[in-house]
């Protein structure tokens, strides 16, 4: 076992019922590390977390959290782990305080009331420690779930979609506040829908339909699909856009804002098939590199027609 | 303002989902069939406020012809079914105590002597009369059929005698509750009612509230043990089922003047058996019901065979023998049994053992089903 490795799991498969959820799934994240966890909805991303955390058993498979095996040691991964869950698990009809004493308690902390009334500071919640937690907004609740689960001193976060519906400020805000941390040593796990999220993270996996697709860095992942691009701009994208869907050698068309994304996964096909409408049309065409949503919508399209 | 005219076709897709969205609540479907269907024939069958066949025990000093019949005369009312002829007096009290007989018939020593010579002797019938509805149409029934039989046996014998309404002088004895006081029998069963319905609506809606608001998760991801959040959360409502259950009893005793006959230690011991089989009911209910209202509609579904099979409404041996088979697997029939036997019989915990072990035993199977599901919400 690499020591270097907080997580380090090999085929995991999980099914609920007769739907194969988790399909051999493994996953390396490294200590210190931001690793962006990303797939469509119902992919599989929070069952592979829960499975992470020793809420759920996998139904095969091996590996180790933080050096604890995943189907023995859960007990002790929970202790050392911090969980986020997606939706908001604390409980609305206790106080700031109540909910994070309740939490400290459940972990045994020494020195409790130290460590409830370091986090609230830390929160800036001074004032409002004795409000009902239900009574605060988007952003404070998930602000506060995140002190919640970091009250054990966990050293690794699992955090699952932790900035949906959160502001942009607050996102923002939220993303500084993780890589502080992990800068402290502390590892984590993040499944997000956002691509700028995706982004700031040190590393990244794709997950659709229960399998791992891809993972590795932001550029690594972007040259791995080896998109071929061409950004289009000008009037009647929208008639141009019907037109490019229907030629062989482009794998897929999208807007963005102003602009058209074709992609194709062989340039010079790509080049072939659009070389008409280029030359003819009023919009004008430049190359461009990949983004990584291109690689993600792509990636999509792909597995969704496989398992079709 | 057209938008603010009724409009039937808004109307009419309203009422469509609404029945789909029944439809696809499978647990509610089956209530609205279930609970008219099973509980108006379970009931319809097996309640009767008139009881038949109440067991009883004669204890006969005098073997002679008139003691048969006498037993032949009280069996054929329908009202008396004679169990046990028991030897003494101090065998057929024990009976009537430990609520194996409803009635004991004493046929004194001497008495078809006293009989013939027209000295009008007495016969005893003692009637636990704790619950007077279950005992009233019976001993109504008594100086009649008596009075009939014996006048055609004596006919004859003592000619002068024949006719009289007054050949025997029958003593009734309504024991526990001489007076036949409603209120001695329905406050005592109250406490069982009352605990039964919040102790299991309680610990079922406590749960499931974890569960459908997201929270149960957070509590999973700790290293709280299943164990610890089972008991842990139980434990309040043992505290408010104990408050109940003082509040009900100084209402009794103070409002009622119920008498409080035997050990209140041991009222409260056998009350804590009746709470925690109840709410290990309410657990498994939770681990089954996928939320609130599901819970709810599983407790008012046991409640209601709890309150009108039990012989709390109706007497219990007034029922068909099914009916008295199903009313025993409920915790709140035994239960009745031990709270009246302390409180108005004065029983001690020998006596009551026949009535514990039931409890026990449901709360052990309700314990086991708990278990299985509640490892499948885990995963």
């Amino acid at each position: 076992m690499n020591a270097d490795l907080v997580v380090d799991v090999q085929g995991l498969n999980k099914h609920f019922g007769p739907r194969h959820v988790v399909k051999d799934f493994s996953l390396q994240v490294r200590r210190g590390e931001i690793f962006g966890f990303l797939g469509p909805n119902g992919s599989g991303k929070t069952t592979s977390i829960r499975m992470l955390c020793g809420l759920l058993t996998p139904d095969s498979g091996s590996g180790t959290c933080l050096g604890h095996d995943v189907i023995r040691e859960t007990a002790s991964i929970k202790r050392e782990v911090g969980y986020m869950t997606q939706r908001f698990s604390l409980w609305e009809d206790l106080t700031i305080a109540e909910n994070l004493d309740f939490v400290a308690r459940m972990y045994g902390m020494r020195l409790r009331r130290k460590v409830v009334d370091d986090a609230i500071d830390a929160l800036g919640l001074g004032s409002r420690r004795n409000q009902l937690a239900g009574s605060l907004s988007g952003g404070w609740k998930q602000r506060m779930a995140l002190a919640a689960c970091m009250l054990h001193q966990p050293k690794l976060l699992l955090l699952d979609e932790p900035t949906a519906g959160v502001d942009p400020k607050a996102r923002r805000d939220f993303w500084e506040e993780i890589h502080k941390l992990a800068a402290t040593g502390i590892s984590v796990l993040v499944s997000t829908h956002y691509m700028d999220e995706a982004e700031r993270c040190h590393r990244l996996a794709y997950i659709a339909y229960g399998a791992l697709l891809t993972s590795g860095t932001v550029d690594e992942v972007v040259a791995q699909q080896a998109l071929a691009t061409w950004t289009v701009s000008g009037p009647d994208l929208p008639q141009l856009q019907v037109a490019l869907e229907k030629l062989g050698g482009v794998a897929d068309v999208t807007q963005f804002g102003n602009a058209l994304h074709v992609t194709g996964t062989d340039a010079d096909a790509l080049d072939r098939a659009t070389a008409a409408l280029r030359a003819s049309g009023p919009q004008r065409w430049e190359r461009s590199t990949a983004t990584l949503e291109d690689v993600f919508i792509h990636l999509m399209r792909d597995t969704k027609d496989n398992y079709q | 303002m057209n938008g603010r005219r009724f409009s039937w076709s808004r109307w009419v897709s309203i009422v469509i989902k609404e029945f789909i969205q029944l439809k696809r609540d499978r647990l509610t479907f089956g209530m609205i069939v279930g609970i008219p269907v099973i509980q108006v024939l379970l009931f319809g069958f097996a309640i009767n406020s008139d009881p038949k066949s109440l067991p009883t025990a004669v204890v006969s000093l005098d073997n002679g012809r008139y003691t048969r019949t006498i037993v032949s005369a009280l069996k054929n009312t329908n009202y008396f079914r004679f169990v046990h002829e028991a030897a003494s007096m101090a065998e057929a009290d024990e009976m009537i105590e430990r609520g194996k007989v409803q009635f004991v018939v004493t046929i004194p020593a001497g008495f078809e002597r006293a009989l013939v010579r027209g000295d009008r002797p007495q016969l005893l019938i003692e009637a636990d009369a704790t619950d007077p509805s279950a005992t009233g149409p019976a001993l109504a029934a008594v100086n009649l059929a008596l009075t009939t039989a014996l006048a055609h046996d004596l006919q004859g014998v003592t000619g002068d005698l024949a006719g009289g309404s007054s050949a025997v002088d029958v003593r009734i004895q309504r024991r526990y509750n001489p007076e036949g006081i409603t209120a001695y029998n329905i406050v005592p069963g109250l406490l069982g009612v009352i605990l039964t319905m919040t102790m299991v609506l309680m610990t079922g809606l406590a749960m499931t509230r974890e569960r459908e608001r997201g929270t149960f998760e957070n509590l999973l991801a700790t290293p709280a043990l299943p164990v610890e959040v089972m008991t842990g959360k139980i434990i309040p409502y043992i505290l408010i089922g104990l408050i109940q259950v003082t509040l009900a009893l100084l209402a009794a005793s103070y409002v009622f003047s119920v008498p409080i006959e035997g050990s209140l230690v041991l009222l409260y011991a056998v009350v804590l058996v009746f709470i925690a089989a109840n709410l290990t009911l309410g657990i498994t209910f939770s681990s089954i019901a996928r939320n609130q209202l599901q819970a709810m509609q599983m407790t008012f579904f046991f409640f209601l065979p709890s309150i009108l099979l039990s012989g709390f409404m109706f007497p219990f041996r007034g029922m068909p023998e099914w009916a008295q088979v199903i009313g025993s697997l409920l915790p709140l029939t035994h239960f009745l049994v031990l709270v009246r036997g302390i409180l108005l019989k004065g029983a001690t915990l020998p006596e009551l053992y026949s009535s514990i072990w039931p409890i026990l035993a449901f709360m052990g199977a309700i314990l086991l089903l708990g278990l299985k599901f509640y490892r499948k919400t885990l995963d």
